[in-house]
């Protein structure tokens, strides 16, 4: 008698349990992002607002971009990320070695007014593999603290020693460096990448990457400009805008952007192939890539959205109140002179010249 | 009886052997099956081959001056298209992008049109899909990445390649990278040990000659850091060296050097020499010290008392004696050198970075582990060249530890 009520009991706990684990497995999605005030904005921008909506909880991880870590996962078959924030030539790389899943067919949601998606985002931001969520830029910022005399305010500057003598910080990746060192060297923004896929303008770009070589220190992550233009370790250095935004009205640095010349980029986010929450990660792309989660973000950060009805939705810095639309890499106050990344470029000759340049690196 | 005692002494014998098997299964699991591991890693690479049986097979008897035939297209499609289906794509386009680079995207994206592409004619269609197909060096790089077991690791990994014409040459200039950073990596296990010398031997030889509470308060000066984490160490460097650190601050308040010019003390060799110098230190100092207490120090006032200044004491009594430790001190402080890989990380930015980062860079970033394994091997020997040669010079019975 005893065992048979027992049995059923067991059972019914047993599948009781296993499908609560079930349900909590569904119920996470890791997202993996650049970390720190970058991904802090996309928390308060839309990751509250999704796991309240959806009920799914987000695990946050940071990486540094690149395709390694994906690369590995995909080709080791235990994949554990989800979603992605990937840079735009990573991605198009990574799309054709099949380490995304493909996300073109995906409904992404209309624009506030009605406006279909296909309509609303900016040309060339929907890829096979990924949706567009922002544009950033790659700027000059220096501390003015440690400047001495008149204010830098070209690209040229960055490669002046004699003028602005102390060092300068730039990405540890051979990209938004070698465009820099020709427009520092002269060269006019449309003609960059021209230039650069001759042997001859290659080794231009080194040897003027050469003349500061001695003086530079290597950054990896974007929290670490601010953090070395902030302790004096560098006076001036490359960096993704938001950052240095950032560090401006959150923690009162004097720094200034050089917006001449600044380099700007798509972000993205795409889902790895065989992600293991593959449904909720595409509900969560198509909810990221709204305009109201684009808008959310830029009132964080100033990184500015792709679809066309976002912008004019940017308003004030949801934390400091500070008026947002100054610091968008998109104004045309700070339009004037810019190099879209030529992502196809890049993804043609990322391997490559990331081995030429570490090599460059360690001599 | 005598059978008995005969199986006591033989169990008697086995005690010992059976004592020192979860040593062995120990040294065997952690040691000899890894190390065994790398060294196949580093010549075998059967990815390709795993992938394109077929194709290899056919393209084995391939005049590589001109274009293969349609057949092997055929074949070509038809595992693409398998191995896209299995996901060994990636592996496959990263190891053919190895050896010709810029063909990583190729095979991913013709296996993905080739479902929807016209099969009539492969060669065409396939060229359609990619030029890259219609390209000699593309079939040369298949061929090549499809050999089972390969030299190619150990030849990159001392900046050589094999090239067209199959003879070894040098890698281009600008690709050049491994034998400077062999070289650096001696410089600095060398610099490194010397300097851990100079400063281990007065101290342990302080620690010896003062009272013994005084040496224990000392000994515990220099274990302190030797109990801290690695880590926790070698960014306390970082806080101190850097330019609006610790010690620019105090030579800039004495006056010593201008606030303009503070010294780059970090992010370079000079980083990488003076956290890795003091992270070594107590592995100096600690056979130093257990040697020089075991000389007695009537043998020093002996040698006074027959007439010998101090300095002639310590040189000739006293420093002979000590050799065997520093011998030791400086065996293990070089061979822990070689393989340093968080302090240069850290604190040794771009110049400062040593041949093992490079191994963590192609496990960690390239995926080259084949590479990595070949550098690790190339370490490896350079390693036991140094006991080697220890032994022929100094004689490794004469080590001592305590």
């Amino acid at each position: 008698m005893k065992t048979n009520r027992i049995l059923p009991t067991l059972l019914w706990a047993v599948a009781g349990f296993g499908s609560a684990s079930l349900a909590w497995a569904e119920q996470t999605l890791t997202v993996v992002s650049f970390g720190g005030s970058y991904a802090r904005a996309c928390v308060e921008g839309y990751h509250k607002a999704f796991t309240e909506k959806t009920g799914i909880r987000i695990k946050l991880e940071d990486y540094n971009g690149g395709l390694a870590q994906i690369r590995a996962q995909v080709d080791s078959g235990s994949v554990h990320w989800d979603v992605v924030d990937t840079e735009s030539a990573p991605l198009l790389t990574g799309c054709d070695e099949g380490l995304f899943e493909y996300v073109d067919d995906l409904e992404l949601p209309p624009a506030p007014d009605g406006t279909p998606a296909s309509e609303d985002f900016f040309d060339g931001v929907l890829t096979d593999c990924g949706v567009g969520t922002l544009i950033y830029a790659t700027v000059i910022a220096f501390n003015p603290e440690f400047i001495e005399g008149a204010l830098p305010t070209s690209i040229r500057d960055f490669f002046d020693l004699e003028k602005y003598p102390g060092r300068r910080g730039m990405l540890r990746a051979p990209a938004t460096n070698l465009e820099f060192a020709l427009m520092g060297d002269g060269v006019p923004t449309e003609k960059v990448f021209e230039e650069l896929s001759t042997d001859e303008g290659m080794r231009r770009a080194f040897r003027k990457l050469d003349s500061i070589k001695d003086h530079v220190v290597w950054w990896e992550t974007g929290a670490q400009p601010p953090q070395m233009l902030a302790d004096g370790e560098v006076v001036m250095s490359t960096a993704w805008n938001g950052r240095i935004f950032n560090a401006q009205v959150q923690e009162k640095q004097p720094f200034v952007i050089i917006w001449d010349s600044h380099i700007r980029d798509t972000g993205t986010l795409a889902i790895v192939a065989g992600a293991p929450n593959l449904e909720n990660a595409r509900k969560f792309v198509a909810f990221a890539t709204s305009t109201q989660a684009m808008v959310g973000v830029a009132q964080h950060i100033s990184y500015a959205p792709v679809r066309h009805s976002g912008l004019p939705l940017v308003g004030k810095h949801a934390v400091t109140g500070v008026d947002m639309q100054p610091h968008m890499p998109t104004q045309p106050e700070n339009s004037r002179n810019f190099l879209w990344n030529d992502v196809e470029w890049w993804s043609e000759r990322q391997d490559e010249l990331t081995e030429r340049f570490n090599a460059w690196l360690s001599r | 009886m005598n059978r008995r005692r005969q199986g006591r002494r033989l169990l008697r014998r086995f005690i010992p052997v059976g004592l020192a098997l979860p040593l062995v299964a120990f040294v065997l699991v952690t040691f000899v099956i890894p190390l065994a591991t790398m060294v196949v890693q580093s010549v075998h690479d059967p990815e390709v081959a795993d992938a394109f049986p077929r194709t290899l097979a056919l393209l084995a008897d391939w005049e590589d001056s001109a274009l293969p035939s349609p057949d092997v297209y055929e074949a070509m499609a038809a595992e693409l298209v398998l191995s896209r289906e299995n996901r060994s794509i990636g592996k496959v386009a990263t190891r053919v992008n190895r050896i010709e680079s810029g063909t990583r995207s190729v095979f991913a994206k013709t296996a993905r049109r080739l479902e929807s592409a016209d099969t009539s004619d492969m060669p065409a269609s396939m060229i359609q899909i990619d030029r890259r197909w219609g390209d000699v060096s593309l079939w040369r790089a298949i061929v090549k990445a499809g050999q089972r077991y390969t030299a190619r690791h150990y030849l990159q990994s001392i900046d050589l390649e094999r090239g067209l014409d199959g003879e070894i040459q040098l890698v281009s200039e600008e690709r050049r990278i491994y034998k400077t950073l062999y070289l650096r990596t001696v410089y600095v296990s060398f610099a490194v040990t010397v300097s851990c010398f100079l400063i281990g031997y007065p101290i342990a030889f302080a620690i010896t000659s003062v009272s013994d509470s005084l040496a224990k308060i000392l000994l515990v000066i220099v274990l302190v850091p030797f109990w801290t984490s690695l880590l926790v160490r070698t960014t306390s460097w970082l806080v101190l060296l850097q330019n609006q650190g610790v010690i620019n601050d105090i030579l800039v308040w004495i006056g010593l050097v201008d606030d303009g010019s503070r010294l780059a003390l970090v992010h370079n060799m000079t980083g990488t020499l003076i956290a890795m110098t003091h992270v070594l230190l107590p592995f100096m100092i600690l056979p130093l010290y257990a040697v020089m207490r075991s000389i007695p120090p009537v043998y020093m006032r002996a040698a006074a008392s027959l007439g010998a200044n101090p300095f002639q004491a310590f040189a000739r009594v006293y420093f002979p004696q000590s050799l065997p430790g520093v011998s030791a001190g400086c065996l293990l402080v070089f061979i822990l050198s070689l393989g340093y890989y968080i302090t240069p990380a850290l604190v040794g930015g771009a110049k400062g970075q040593l041949i093992s980062n490079m191994i963590a860079y192609h496990i960690q970033t390239s995926l080259n582990w084949g590479l990595a394994a070949a550098i690790s091997v190339v370490v490896l020997v350079g390693v036991f060249v140094c006991y080697f040669l220890f032994d022929r010079w100094v004689g490794i019975d004469k080590l001592k530890l305590g």
